[in-house]
Protein backbone atom coordinates (compact mmCIF):
# COMPACT_ATOMS: atom_id res chain seq x y z
CA UNK A 1 0.00 0.00 0.00
CA UNK A 2 1.24 3.27 -0.88
CA UNK A 3 2.18 5.28 1.88
CA UNK A 4 0.16 8.64 2.70
CA UNK A 5 1.72 11.84 2.52
CA UNK A 6 1.51 14.09 6.24
CA UNK A 7 -1.37 16.02 4.09
CA UNK A 8 -3.49 12.88 3.24
CA UNK A 9 -3.39 11.37 6.85
CA UNK A 10 -4.69 14.91 8.74
CA UNK A 11 -7.08 14.25 5.73
CA UNK A 12 -7.85 11.35 6.67
CA UNK A 13 -7.84 12.14 10.51
CA UNK A 14 -10.03 15.14 10.39
CA UNK A 15 -12.64 12.79 8.08
CA UNK A 16 -13.00 10.28 10.67
CA UNK A 17 -12.87 13.31 13.57
CA UNK A 18 -15.80 14.55 11.55
CA UNK A 19 -17.76 11.49 11.33
CA UNK A 20 -17.69 10.44 15.14
CA UNK A 21 -18.56 14.05 16.00
CA UNK A 22 -21.54 13.54 13.85
CA UNK A 23 -22.85 10.55 15.29
CA UNK A 24 -25.24 12.58 17.85
CA UNK A 25 -27.40 13.77 14.87
CA UNK A 26 -27.27 10.38 13.11
CA UNK A 27 -28.55 9.09 16.40
CA UNK A 28 -31.26 11.68 16.37
CA UNK A 29 -31.82 11.03 12.85
CA UNK A 30 -31.95 7.33 13.27
CA UNK A 31 -34.43 7.22 17.02
CA UNK A 32 -36.83 9.64 14.88
CA UNK A 33 -37.22 6.94 12.03
CA UNK A 34 -37.32 4.29 14.81
CA UNK A 35 -39.77 6.46 16.46
CA UNK A 36 -37.42 5.79 19.73
CA UNK A 37 -37.11 9.86 20.65
CA UNK A 38 -39.67 8.91 23.07
CA UNK A 39 -43.05 10.98 23.84
CA UNK A 40 -41.89 14.41 23.51
CA UNK A 41 -39.32 13.82 20.47
CA UNK A 42 -38.58 18.06 19.68
CA UNK A 43 -37.81 18.25 23.24
CA UNK A 44 -36.01 15.48 22.75
CA UNK A 45 -34.09 16.93 19.94
CA UNK A 46 -33.78 20.16 21.67
CA UNK A 47 -31.54 18.37 24.43
CA UNK A 48 -29.62 16.31 22.42
CA UNK A 49 -28.73 18.67 20.23
CA UNK A 50 -27.80 20.97 23.08
CA UNK A 51 -25.89 18.69 24.96
CA UNK A 52 -23.98 18.21 21.91
CA UNK A 53 -23.06 21.43 21.49
CA UNK A 54 -21.63 22.16 25.06
CA UNK A 55 -19.52 19.21 25.30
CA UNK A 56 -18.10 19.44 21.74
CA UNK A 57 -17.41 23.04 22.21
CA UNK A 58 -15.84 22.18 26.22
CA UNK A 59 -13.82 19.53 23.95
CA UNK A 60 -12.24 22.16 21.74
CA UNK A 61 -11.30 24.48 24.92
CA UNK A 62 -9.62 21.19 26.41
CA UNK A 63 -7.17 20.99 23.19
CA UNK A 64 -4.03 23.14 24.85
CA UNK A 65 -4.32 21.44 27.71
CA UNK A 66 -4.82 18.06 26.37
CA UNK A 67 -1.71 19.16 23.76
CA UNK A 68 0.77 20.15 27.01
CA UNK A 69 -0.10 17.17 29.36
CA UNK A 70 -1.06 14.82 27.38
CA UNK A 71 2.18 15.59 24.53
CA UNK A 72 -0.15 15.22 22.43
CA UNK A 73 1.09 18.28 19.97
CA UNK A 74 -1.14 18.13 16.81
CA UNK A 75 -4.08 17.99 18.90
CA UNK A 76 -4.07 21.03 17.64
CA UNK A 77 -4.98 20.44 13.98
CA UNK A 78 -8.68 19.34 14.84
CA UNK A 79 -9.24 22.20 16.88
CA UNK A 80 -10.81 24.51 14.40
CA UNK A 81 -13.39 21.01 13.46
CA UNK A 82 -14.54 21.00 16.64
CA UNK A 83 -15.17 24.88 17.09
CA UNK A 84 -17.44 24.70 13.95
CA UNK A 85 -18.93 21.36 14.90
CA UNK A 86 -19.81 23.05 18.42
CA UNK A 87 -21.43 25.76 16.09
CA UNK A 88 -23.09 23.41 13.88
CA UNK A 89 -25.32 21.59 16.70
CA UNK A 90 -25.32 24.99 18.67
CA UNK A 91 -27.16 26.12 15.19
CA UNK A 92 -29.42 23.11 14.99
CA UNK A 93 -30.22 23.27 18.56
CA UNK A 94 -31.64 27.41 17.88
CA UNK A 95 -33.10 26.15 14.67
CA UNK A 96 -35.28 23.53 16.20
CA UNK A 97 -36.67 25.59 19.06
CA UNK A 98 -36.92 28.37 16.38
CA UNK A 99 -39.46 25.92 14.26
CA UNK A 100 -40.56 24.00 16.55
CA UNK A 101 -41.34 26.16 19.46
CA UNK A 102 -41.76 29.70 17.64
CA UNK A 103 -42.97 28.26 14.32
CA UNK A 104 -40.63 30.79 13.05
CA UNK A 105 -42.02 34.13 13.94
CA UNK A 106 -39.00 36.11 14.67
CA UNK A 107 -41.20 38.13 16.41
CA UNK A 108 -42.10 35.92 19.10
CA UNK A 109 -38.46 34.55 18.86
CA UNK A 110 -37.16 38.33 19.29
CA UNK A 111 -39.51 38.91 22.42
CA UNK A 112 -38.88 35.05 24.46
CA UNK A 113 -34.96 35.62 23.73
CA UNK A 114 -35.11 39.31 25.51
CA UNK A 115 -37.38 37.83 28.43
CA UNK A 116 -36.57 34.95 29.66
CA UNK A 117 -32.88 35.17 30.49
CA UNK A 118 -31.65 31.58 30.15
CA UNK A 119 -32.59 31.93 26.54
CA UNK A 120 -30.86 35.32 26.56
CA UNK A 121 -27.77 33.30 27.81
CA UNK A 122 -27.67 30.57 24.98
CA UNK A 123 -28.30 33.11 22.18
CA UNK A 124 -25.98 35.33 23.12
CA UNK A 125 -23.36 32.13 23.32
CA UNK A 126 -24.42 31.47 19.71
CA UNK A 127 -24.17 35.20 18.60
CA UNK A 128 -20.40 34.97 19.86
CA UNK A 129 -19.65 31.92 18.36
CA UNK A 130 -20.86 33.30 15.16
CA UNK A 131 -17.86 35.96 13.82
CA UNK A 132 -15.66 33.27 15.02
CA UNK A 133 -16.92 30.38 12.91
CA UNK A 134 -16.93 33.29 9.81
CA UNK A 135 -13.15 33.83 10.75
CA UNK A 136 -12.20 30.30 11.04
CA UNK A 137 -10.86 29.65 7.33
CA UNK A 138 -7.13 30.46 6.46
CA UNK A 139 -7.45 33.03 4.80
CA UNK A 140 -9.57 35.42 7.79
CA UNK A 141 -6.85 34.37 9.87
CA UNK A 142 -4.57 35.59 7.38
CA UNK A 143 -6.50 39.03 6.62
CA UNK A 144 -6.92 39.55 10.03
CA UNK A 145 -2.94 38.58 11.00
CA UNK A 146 -2.13 36.25 13.60
CA UNK A 147 -2.59 38.40 17.12
CA UNK A 148 -5.67 39.81 16.26
CA UNK A 149 -7.30 37.03 16.01
CA UNK A 150 -6.37 35.15 18.53
CA UNK A 151 -7.75 38.11 20.67
CA UNK A 152 -11.26 37.98 19.20
CA UNK A 153 -10.75 34.21 19.08
CA UNK A 154 -10.88 34.47 23.23
CA UNK A 155 -14.22 35.16 22.86
CA UNK A 156 -15.17 31.58 23.15
CA UNK A 157 -14.73 31.69 26.71
CA UNK A 158 -17.21 33.71 26.72
CA UNK A 159 -19.70 31.48 25.14
CA UNK A 160 -18.81 28.76 27.36
CA UNK A 161 -19.78 30.14 30.02
CA UNK A 162 -23.11 31.43 28.75
CA UNK A 163 -23.81 28.36 27.51
CA UNK A 164 -22.93 26.19 30.76
CA UNK A 165 -25.94 29.50 32.85
CA UNK A 166 -28.33 28.59 29.94
CA UNK A 167 -27.98 25.14 30.56
CA UNK A 168 -28.14 26.24 35.03
CA UNK A 169 -30.86 28.70 34.46
CA UNK A 170 -33.34 26.23 32.59
CA UNK A 171 -33.20 23.61 35.19
CA UNK A 172 -35.73 23.02 37.58
CA UNK A 173 -34.18 21.13 40.47
CA UNK A 174 -31.08 18.93 39.63
CA UNK A 175 -28.33 20.96 38.81
CA UNK A 176 -25.95 18.03 38.80
CA UNK A 177 -24.97 18.02 35.05
CA UNK A 178 -24.71 21.56 34.16
CA UNK A 179 -22.78 21.35 37.56
CA UNK A 180 -20.44 18.85 35.99
CA UNK A 181 -19.78 21.41 32.61
CA UNK A 182 -19.30 24.04 35.08
CA UNK A 183 -16.56 22.15 36.99
CA UNK A 184 -15.02 21.12 33.51
CA UNK A 185 -14.86 24.53 32.74
CA UNK A 186 -13.32 25.67 35.78
CA UNK A 187 -10.84 23.27 35.39
CA UNK A 188 -10.16 24.39 31.83
CA UNK A 189 -9.83 27.92 33.18
CA UNK A 190 -7.67 26.46 36.25
CA UNK A 191 -5.25 24.93 33.52
CA UNK A 192 -4.96 28.42 31.51
CA UNK A 193 -4.29 30.02 34.65
CA UNK A 194 -1.59 27.74 35.79
CA UNK A 195 0.08 28.56 33.04
CA UNK A 196 -0.02 31.93 32.37
CA UNK A 197 0.99 32.41 36.40
CA UNK A 198 3.98 30.30 35.22
CA UNK A 199 5.04 32.25 32.12
CA UNK A 200 4.52 35.12 33.72
CA UNK A 201 7.56 33.68 36.53
CA UNK A 202 9.97 32.69 34.05
CA UNK A 203 9.50 36.38 31.72
CA UNK A 204 10.43 37.61 35.66
CA UNK A 205 14.20 35.68 35.71
CA UNK B 1 -46.77 13.42 15.27
CA UNK B 2 -46.35 11.34 11.98
CA UNK B 3 -45.84 7.70 14.24
CA UNK B 4 -49.52 7.78 15.47
CA UNK B 5 -50.85 7.92 12.18
CA UNK B 6 -48.72 5.77 9.87
CA UNK B 7 -50.09 2.25 11.32
CA UNK B 8 -54.09 2.34 10.57
CA UNK B 9 -54.33 -1.43 10.36
CA UNK B 10 -56.34 -2.79 13.47
CA UNK B 11 -54.36 -5.50 15.59
CA UNK B 12 -55.78 -9.18 15.33
CA UNK B 13 -56.61 -8.79 19.26
CA UNK B 14 -58.70 -6.00 18.67
CA UNK B 15 -61.45 -7.85 16.50
CA UNK B 16 -61.72 -10.06 19.66
CA UNK B 17 -62.05 -7.34 21.90
CA UNK B 18 -64.71 -5.55 19.45
CA UNK B 19 -66.73 -8.85 20.07
CA UNK B 20 -66.35 -9.18 23.44
CA UNK B 21 -67.32 -5.45 23.55
CA UNK B 22 -70.75 -6.06 21.60
CA UNK B 23 -71.37 -9.01 23.81
CA UNK B 24 -71.02 -6.65 26.80
CA UNK B 25 -68.50 -8.38 28.43
CA UNK B 26 -66.35 -6.02 30.83
CA UNK B 27 -62.67 -6.64 29.91
CA UNK B 28 -60.93 -5.97 33.21
CA UNK B 29 -61.48 -8.99 34.68
CA UNK B 30 -58.73 -11.06 33.49
CA UNK B 31 -56.66 -12.12 35.92
CA UNK B 32 -53.83 -15.03 34.46
CA UNK B 33 -50.64 -13.89 34.87
CA UNK B 34 -49.85 -15.57 32.26
CA UNK B 35 -51.75 -13.43 29.86
CA UNK B 36 -50.44 -10.10 31.02
CA UNK B 37 -49.83 -8.72 27.86
CA UNK B 38 -52.87 -9.32 26.79
CA UNK B 39 -54.49 -8.05 29.70
CA UNK B 40 -52.83 -5.01 29.85
CA UNK B 41 -52.96 -3.82 26.41
CA UNK B 42 -56.76 -4.44 25.87
CA UNK B 43 -58.32 -1.76 27.69
CA UNK B 44 -56.14 0.57 25.06
CA UNK B 45 -57.66 -0.76 22.06
CA UNK B 46 -60.88 -0.74 23.52
CA UNK B 47 -60.07 2.74 23.76
CA UNK B 48 -59.25 3.71 20.66
CA UNK B 49 -61.51 1.44 18.82
CA UNK B 50 -64.38 2.53 20.92
CA UNK B 51 -63.27 6.62 19.97
CA UNK B 52 -62.31 5.45 16.26
CA UNK B 53 -59.10 6.81 16.88
CA UNK B 54 -56.22 5.72 14.33
CA UNK B 55 -54.06 7.30 16.69
CA UNK B 56 -52.16 4.35 17.80
CA UNK B 57 -49.26 1.69 16.97
CA UNK B 58 -49.11 -1.84 17.71
CA UNK B 59 -45.48 -0.70 18.99
CA UNK B 60 -46.75 1.36 21.61
CA UNK B 61 -49.14 -1.34 22.49
CA UNK B 62 -46.34 -3.87 22.92
CA UNK B 63 -44.50 -1.62 25.33
CA UNK B 64 -47.88 -0.80 26.73
CA UNK B 65 -47.81 -4.52 27.55
CA UNK B 66 -44.26 -4.14 29.25
CA UNK B 67 -44.93 -0.92 31.09
CA UNK B 68 -48.26 -1.84 32.88
CA UNK B 69 -46.88 -5.48 34.13
CA UNK B 70 -45.78 -3.67 37.63
CA UNK B 71 -49.31 -3.06 38.27
CA UNK B 72 -50.69 -6.51 37.30
CA UNK B 73 -50.47 -7.71 41.10
CA UNK B 74 -52.45 -5.36 42.28
CA UNK B 75 -54.67 -4.97 39.64
CA UNK B 76 -57.13 -7.51 41.46
CA UNK B 77 -57.89 -4.82 43.52
CA UNK B 78 -60.86 -3.53 41.20
CA UNK B 79 -60.83 -5.93 38.48
CA UNK B 80 -63.36 -7.62 40.35
CA UNK B 81 -65.34 -4.25 40.47
CA UNK B 82 -66.52 -2.29 37.48
CA UNK B 83 -66.30 0.80 37.02
CA UNK B 84 -68.49 3.40 35.46
CA UNK B 85 -67.71 4.79 31.79
CA UNK B 86 -68.02 8.57 31.52
CA UNK B 87 -70.52 9.74 29.94
CA UNK B 88 -70.47 11.05 26.30
CA UNK B 89 -70.69 14.90 26.36
CA UNK B 90 -70.33 15.24 30.12
CA UNK B 91 -68.22 17.82 31.90
CA UNK B 92 -66.04 15.21 32.58
CA UNK B 93 -64.95 13.69 28.93
CA UNK B 94 -63.74 15.44 26.07
CA UNK B 95 -63.38 14.36 22.28
CA UNK B 96 -59.74 15.03 22.22
CA UNK B 97 -57.40 12.42 21.08
CA UNK B 98 -56.34 10.56 23.81
CA UNK B 99 -52.55 10.34 24.61
CA UNK B 100 -51.34 6.84 23.73
CA UNK B 101 -50.52 4.37 26.88
CA UNK B 102 -46.95 4.26 25.87
CA UNK B 103 -46.90 7.82 26.50
CA UNK B 104 -48.64 8.09 29.39
CA UNK B 105 -46.76 5.46 31.50
CA UNK B 106 -43.18 6.47 29.71
CA UNK B 107 -42.52 10.46 30.50
CA UNK B 108 -43.07 11.63 34.07
CA UNK B 109 -42.14 14.34 36.35
CA UNK B 110 -42.13 11.90 39.44
CA UNK B 111 -38.37 13.11 41.13
CA UNK B 112 -39.16 10.24 44.15
CA UNK B 113 -37.40 8.07 41.11
CA UNK B 114 -35.04 10.47 39.12
CA UNK B 115 -35.30 14.08 37.55
CA UNK B 116 -35.28 12.53 33.54
CA UNK B 117 -38.88 11.93 32.00
CA UNK B 118 -38.10 8.38 31.90
CA UNK B 119 -36.36 7.65 34.93
CA UNK B 120 -40.11 7.11 37.05
CA UNK B 121 -40.90 3.99 34.22
CA UNK B 122 -37.30 2.59 34.94
CA UNK B 123 -36.92 2.97 38.67
CA UNK B 124 -40.92 2.89 39.95
CA UNK B 125 -40.37 -1.12 40.45
CA UNK B 126 -39.14 -0.88 43.78
CA UNK B 127 -42.10 1.00 44.93
CA UNK B 128 -44.96 -1.30 46.74
CA UNK B 129 -48.12 0.24 46.28
CA UNK B 130 -49.71 -2.69 48.02
CA UNK B 131 -50.46 -3.31 51.07
CA UNK B 132 -50.59 0.64 51.42
CA UNK B 133 -52.20 2.66 54.10
CA UNK B 134 -53.75 5.72 53.83
CA UNK B 135 -54.59 8.23 57.13
CA UNK B 136 -56.75 11.22 56.83
CA UNK B 137 -56.42 13.42 59.95
CA UNK B 138 -56.39 17.16 60.87
CA UNK B 139 -59.44 19.12 61.29
CA UNK B 140 -62.12 16.23 61.20
CA UNK B 141 -64.39 14.79 63.10
CA UNK B 142 -63.70 11.70 63.20
CA UNK B 143 -59.78 10.83 62.05
CA UNK B 144 -59.44 7.70 60.27
CA UNK B 145 -56.79 5.20 58.56
CA UNK B 146 -57.40 2.66 56.03
CA UNK B 147 -55.96 0.26 54.14
CA UNK B 148 -56.07 1.56 50.24
CA UNK B 149 -57.90 -1.25 49.11
CA UNK B 150 -60.77 -1.37 51.81
CA UNK B 151 -60.73 2.55 50.83
CA UNK B 152 -61.47 1.59 47.26
CA UNK B 153 -64.24 -1.29 48.31
CA UNK B 154 -66.14 1.58 49.68
CA UNK B 155 -66.01 4.11 46.49
CA UNK B 156 -67.73 4.16 43.65
CA UNK B 157 -65.19 4.21 40.40
CA UNK B 158 -65.99 6.21 37.71
CA UNK B 159 -63.82 7.06 34.62
CA UNK B 160 -62.90 10.90 33.86
CA UNK B 161 -61.01 12.08 30.49
CA UNK B 162 -59.01 14.92 31.64
CA UNK B 163 -56.25 17.64 30.14
CA UNK B 164 -53.31 17.48 32.23
CA UNK B 165 -50.92 20.72 31.51
CA UNK B 166 -47.71 20.32 32.71
CA UNK B 167 -45.88 23.69 33.87
CA UNK B 168 -42.76 22.82 31.71
CA UNK B 169 -45.60 23.41 28.82
CA UNK B 170 -46.94 20.08 27.65
CA UNK B 171 -49.86 18.64 27.38
CA UNK B 172 -51.54 15.14 27.76
CA UNK B 173 -55.20 13.62 27.81
CA UNK B 174 -55.95 10.59 30.12
CA UNK B 175 -58.87 8.61 30.88
CA UNK B 176 -58.45 7.96 34.74
CA UNK B 177 -60.49 5.79 36.91
CA UNK B 178 -61.35 6.97 40.64
CA UNK B 179 -63.55 8.63 42.30
CA UNK B 180 -64.27 12.37 43.63
CA UNK B 181 -61.95 13.80 46.20
CA UNK B 182 -65.45 15.08 47.61
CA UNK B 183 -66.38 11.83 48.57
CA UNK B 184 -63.84 11.81 50.74
CA UNK B 185 -64.33 15.24 52.31
CA UNK B 186 -68.05 14.30 52.69
CA UNK B 187 -67.15 10.55 54.49
CA UNK B 188 -63.91 12.23 57.11
CA UNK B 189 -66.60 15.48 58.19
CA UNK B 190 -64.45 18.52 58.33
CA UNK B 191 -65.14 20.46 61.29
CA UNK B 192 -65.56 24.16 60.87
CA UNK B 193 -62.02 24.86 61.10
CA UNK B 194 -61.15 22.65 58.22
CA UNK B 195 -60.10 25.77 55.41
CA UNK B 196 -57.17 23.72 53.42
CA UNK B 197 -56.65 20.46 52.63
CA UNK B 198 -52.91 18.96 52.66
CA UNK B 199 -51.99 15.51 51.02
CA UNK B 200 -48.10 13.95 51.38
CA UNK B 201 -46.38 11.67 49.06
CA UNK B 202 -45.03 8.04 50.90
CA UNK B 203 -41.20 9.28 52.52
CA UNK B 204 -39.52 5.94 52.07
CA UNK B 205 -36.02 6.41 50.14
CA UNK B 206 -35.62 2.41 49.66
CA UNK B 207 -39.38 2.52 47.87
CA UNK B 208 -38.28 5.67 46.21
CA UNK B 209 -34.40 5.97 45.49
CA UNK B 210 -34.61 9.93 44.18
CA UNK B 211 -35.67 10.62 47.76
CA UNK B 212 -31.76 9.43 48.57
CA UNK B 213 -30.83 12.97 46.72
CA UNK B 214 -32.23 16.33 48.48
CA UNK B 215 -33.27 17.66 45.13
CA UNK B 216 -36.71 18.97 47.18
CA UNK B 217 -37.66 18.97 50.16
CA UNK B 218 -39.19 15.51 50.72
CA UNK B 219 -41.40 14.00 51.58
CA UNK B 220 -43.73 15.62 48.55
CA UNK B 221 -46.53 18.18 49.86
CA UNK B 222 -49.53 19.40 48.12
CA UNK B 223 -52.64 21.50 48.93
CA UNK B 224 -56.30 22.92 48.03
CA UNK B 225 -58.26 25.35 49.39
CA UNK B 226 -60.98 22.99 50.46
CA UNK B 227 -63.92 24.85 48.32
CA UNK B 228 -61.55 24.11 45.72
CA UNK B 229 -60.81 20.49 46.78
CA UNK B 230 -65.04 19.58 47.15
CA UNK B 231 -65.35 21.10 43.64
CA UNK B 232 -66.65 18.19 41.23
CA UNK B 233 -63.51 18.06 39.21
CA UNK B 234 -61.02 17.51 41.89
CA UNK B 235 -60.57 13.54 41.51
CA UNK B 236 -59.02 10.69 43.45
CA UNK B 237 -57.35 8.19 40.88
CA UNK B 238 -56.81 5.09 41.36
CA UNK B 239 -55.79 3.61 37.74
CA UNK B 240 -56.13 5.01 33.93
CA UNK B 241 -56.63 3.50 30.86
CA UNK B 242 -58.59 0.62 32.75
CA UNK B 243 -56.06 -0.39 34.51
CA UNK B 244 -54.40 0.20 37.76
CA UNK B 245 -52.12 3.16 38.02
CA UNK B 246 -49.07 1.98 37.55
CA UNK B 247 -46.52 2.97 39.50
CA UNK B 248 -44.52 6.25 37.61
CA UNK B 249 -48.34 7.46 37.34
CA UNK B 250 -48.40 7.29 40.81
CA UNK B 251 -49.47 4.05 42.33
CA UNK B 252 -51.84 3.68 44.54
CA UNK B 253 -53.88 6.60 44.43
CA UNK B 254 -53.16 10.45 43.28
CA UNK B 255 -54.84 13.56 43.04
CA UNK B 256 -56.15 14.56 39.22
CA UNK B 257 -56.76 18.49 39.97
CA UNK B 258 -57.31 18.86 35.90
CA UNK B 259 -57.35 22.78 35.95
CA UNK B 260 -54.00 23.23 38.20
CA UNK B 261 -50.39 22.51 36.66
CA UNK B 262 -49.23 18.97 36.44
CA UNK B 263 -47.57 18.77 40.15
CA UNK B 264 -50.36 20.19 42.02
CA UNK B 265 -51.98 16.28 41.29
CA UNK B 266 -49.40 14.77 44.58
CA UNK B 267 -49.03 11.00 43.58
CA UNK B 268 -48.80 8.03 46.33
CA UNK B 269 -50.30 9.93 48.58
CA UNK B 270 -50.10 8.37 52.04
CA UNK B 271 -52.00 11.00 54.18
CA UNK B 272 -54.69 13.46 53.75
CA UNK B 273 -54.76 15.86 56.45
CA UNK B 274 -57.27 19.08 57.02
CA UNK B 275 -55.93 22.46 58.37
CA UNK B 276 -56.87 25.77 59.03
CA UNK B 277 -53.71 27.21 57.39
CA UNK B 278 -52.61 27.18 54.02
CA UNK B 279 -50.39 23.93 53.86
CA UNK B 280 -46.73 23.90 52.60
CA UNK B 281 -46.39 22.75 49.51
CA UNK B 282 -43.01 21.08 48.00
CA UNK B 283 -42.66 23.19 44.60
CA UNK B 284 -44.22 26.32 46.26
CA UNK B 285 -41.29 26.41 49.19
CA UNK B 286 -38.57 25.73 46.22
CA UNK B 287 -39.56 28.36 44.02
CA UNK B 288 -42.20 30.79 45.73
CA UNK B 289 -41.82 33.30 42.82
CA UNK B 290 -41.83 30.23 40.34
CA UNK B 291 -44.89 27.65 41.63
CA UNK B 292 -47.86 29.54 43.37
CA UNK B 293 -49.74 27.89 45.92
CA UNK B 294 -52.71 27.83 43.65
CA UNK B 295 -50.94 27.18 40.18
CA UNK B 296 -54.06 27.30 38.32
CA UNK B 297 -53.53 27.05 34.59
CA UNK B 298 -53.45 30.47 32.81
CA UNK B 299 -51.95 31.37 30.16
CA UNK B 300 -51.79 35.13 31.15
CA UNK B 301 -49.28 34.52 33.77
CA UNK B 302 -46.39 33.59 32.41
CA UNK B 303 -43.72 30.92 34.68
CA UNK B 304 -40.79 33.35 35.35
CA UNK B 305 -38.26 31.20 32.97
CA UNK B 306 -40.92 30.26 30.30
CA UNK B 307 -44.22 31.50 28.62
CA UNK B 308 -47.83 29.94 29.61
CA UNK B 309 -49.55 30.86 26.78
CA UNK B 310 -49.06 27.76 24.51
CA UNK B 311 -48.26 24.01 25.03
CA UNK B 312 -46.69 21.00 23.39
CA UNK B 313 -49.63 18.49 23.28
CA UNK B 314 -47.45 14.95 23.57
CA UNK B 315 -47.91 13.54 20.12
CA UNK B 316 -48.18 16.36 18.10
CA UNK B 317 -44.78 18.54 16.97
CA UNK B 318 -46.10 21.98 17.03
CA UNK B 319 -47.59 23.68 20.04
CA UNK B 320 -51.47 24.60 20.61
CA UNK B 321 -52.70 27.46 22.80
CA UNK B 322 -53.20 27.14 26.12
CA UNK B 323 -56.77 27.40 27.70
CA UNK B 324 -57.51 29.65 30.76
CA UNK B 325 -58.17 26.88 33.47
CA UNK B 326 -56.62 24.08 31.04
CA UNK B 327 -60.92 25.03 29.70
CA UNK B 328 -62.46 23.62 32.71
CA UNK B 329 -63.84 27.24 33.08
CA UNK B 330 -66.68 25.81 35.71
CA UNK B 331 -64.38 26.35 38.03
CA UNK B 332 -63.62 30.17 37.34
CA UNK B 333 -66.11 30.94 39.99
CA UNK B 334 -63.67 29.44 43.22
CA UNK B 335 -61.41 32.26 42.65
CA UNK B 336 -64.22 35.77 41.67
CA UNK B 337 -62.52 38.87 43.36
CA UNK B 338 -59.33 37.07 43.47
CA UNK B 339 -56.35 38.55 41.35
CA UNK B 340 -55.10 35.74 39.57
CA UNK B 341 -51.77 37.35 39.00
CA UNK B 342 -50.46 37.73 41.97
CA UNK B 343 -51.80 34.64 43.14
CA UNK B 344 -50.34 32.77 40.51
Amino acid sequence: MKKLSARQQLHLEKSVLLLVLMLPLARIIFDYFQDSLGANPVEAMTHRTGDAALQILLLSLAVSPIQRYFRFRRAILFRRLLGLTAFFYGLLHFSIYLVFDQELSFGDTFADVAKRPYITMGFSSLVIMLPLAITSTDKMIKRLGGPKWRRLHKAVYAAAVLAVIHYWWLVKANITIPAIYGGCLALLFASRMIRQTRNLSRKNY
Amino acid sequence: MLKYLKCRDVPHSSLRMHKALMEGTMLIKIIDPTAAREHEVTPQALYLDRRRLMASTARSMIAAGATGISGLMSSMAFAAKAYEKVPKGSPFDTNEALTPLKDVTSYNNFYEFGTDKGDPKINSGSLKPRPWKITVDGEVEKPTSFDIDDFIKTKKLEERIYRLRCVEAWSMVIPWIGFPLADVIKAARPNSKAKFVAFTTLLDPAQMPGQKSKILDWPYTEGLRLDEASHPLAFLAVGLYGDTLPNQSGAPLRLVVPWKYGFKSIKSIVKITFTSTQPKTTWNVMGPDEYGFYSNVNPNVDHPRWSQGKERRIGELFKRKTMMFNGYDQVASLYTGLDLKKNF
